[in-house]
């Protein structure tokens, strides 16, 4: 609701100016016991009448909201369009937490045998160790970097500063991943206003422009992937995204990455082409994806220290990026930040959204 | 039953488990190649694996495979 009202106020936007409302949302009838939301929230909105419309696709799922109100914008249909990613998870007990997240995985199967989100990457994270000789080492350096510049957001969930020895002697939750490799169970949400591009100057003097934006699928279950170190639905939609762009990783200058554990940001940097197979852990290691880095990821603090709740991180991953390119990330500015990505992804790998985003 | 068998392709063990499984803590599960073709997620019995361990399946409970660390 906050963050819905908040958005509209920042663009200076009534709501009977909005063609179409989508809410990117996960398990809200799970978690909350409330079924269709999105016109619950977007009449609380004061928006009426219009198409609303809830988008599900795990933690993805404000990924492809924001991709289905870019492509009814996109092709005329729409002009104004809302859309709110949300998601209100603390209200339940962990384990009941952990068992309504496990229902993004193939229930009949990888879930039925025990698994958590948490183990599932574990499982990659151990292959990717076993392909690339990557090391706890390298899975600690993410959650260093995460929470170094989540202390620094006045929105992020966790604010602490934590050190590589703290983040190697975590309790384990699924080996090879402890306590600093998951991100957060949080409650949050996040809006973005988007709009036809003769038309921004409406509603903002600061309008950043989608330069590309792709979503793309796979399966479900871990054990049906040929390979589970790479995720080619992360690899096809940026693939689509940069060729949309029509520019390639070498110019992204930041990035928004979907580090709901560790060794995802470091797959991440992989198959977005930041870097070679294998080379996401040194990567980290070696200080480059730090706010101070040639590429900083995750100056929100990511997942981990900003807080993951699942619904809403899509929309919040856009909200970061805007803020660092209207240069008003205040003590997390970076000072490359005209060309910025987002990759918002579900499950373990079966939803990807990469979003590509330019100063006009 | 006949008898199955495979190769660790990965594995993890959980510590923090959804409700079901919660008093089963901690436990491992692995994906396992099947020499008769394709994966499985399934648990492990006893000893615990690591990649490339070769397994037997000693049961299926539920429709879930159990594997057991063979030779």
């Amino acid at each position: 609701m906050e963050a819905g009202e908040k958005c509209l106020a920042n663009g200076h936007a009534a709501p009977s100016q909005v063609d179409a409302f989508f809410l990117g949302n996960f398990a809200g009838p799970s978690f909350a016991g409330q079924n269709h939301l999105a016109p619950y929230i977007s009449t609380a909105l004061g928006i009426h009448g219009v198409p609303a419309t809830r988008v599900e696709a795990a933690c993805a799922s404000s990924g492809s909201a924001f991709y289905h109100a870019y492509t009814g914008v996109a092709s005329g249909v729409y002009d104004i369009v809302l859309v709110v990613g949300a998601e209100k998870m603390t209200s339940q007990p962990t384990p009941k937490v952990t068992e309504i997240l496990a229902g993004a995985g193939d229930c009949a199967g990888e879930v039925k045998a025990g698994s958590t989100f948490a183990s599932l990457f574990a499982m990659i994270a151990r292959r990717h160790m076993y392909q690339f000789g990557t090391t706890r080492e390298h899975l600690a350096a993410v959650a260093v970097k995460n929470h170094a510049n989540g202390a620094l957001n006045p929105d992020a969930q966790m604010r602490k500063v934590i050190t590589l020895q703290q983040a190697m002697a975590g309790k384990p939750i699924a080996d090879p991943l402890n306590l600093y490799d998951c991100s957060l169970i949080s409650d949050g949400a996040a809006a973005v206003l988007l709009a036809p591009v003769e038309r921004a100057g409406e509603f903002t003097d600061k309008p950043v422009r989608v330069m590309g934006i792709a979503q793309a699928s796979d399966f479900v279950a871990l054990d049906q992937k040929p390979d589970i170190t790479t995720f080619p639905a992360v690899r096809r939609a940026s693939l689509k995204a940069y060729q949309m762009a029509g520019i390639g990783p070498a110019d992204v200058q930041l990035a928004e990455l979907h580090d709901c554990f560790t060794i995802a940001e470091i797959i991440a940097l992989e198959d977005l082409g930041f870097v070679g197979r294998g080379e996401g852990g040194p990567y980290t290691a070696a200080g480059h994806t730090a706010r101070t880095g040639e590429r900083p990821i995750n100056t929100s603090g990511g997942l981990k220290s900003k807080g993951h709740p699942v619904g809403a991180t899509g929309a919040a991953q856009i909200c970061d990026l805007v803020l660092q390119m209207r240069c008003e990330a205040d003590a997390r500015q970076v000072p490359r930040h005209s060309v910025g990505l987002a990759e918002n992804l579900g499950g373990s790998g079966a939803s990807c959204v990469v979003t590509i985003l330019g100063t006009v | 039953m006949s008898e199955e068998t495979g190769t660790v392709y990965t594995e993890a063990v959980i510590y923090s488990a959804a409700e079901a499984f919660a008093a089963e803590v901690p436990f491992q599960t692995a994906i396992v190649t099947l020499d008769s073709g394709g994966r499985v997620t399934g648990r492990i019995l006893g000893e615990r694996v690591s990649i490339d361990d070769r397994v037997s399946r000693v049961e299926i409970r539920d429709g879930v495979p159990f594997f057991k660390k063979v030779g």
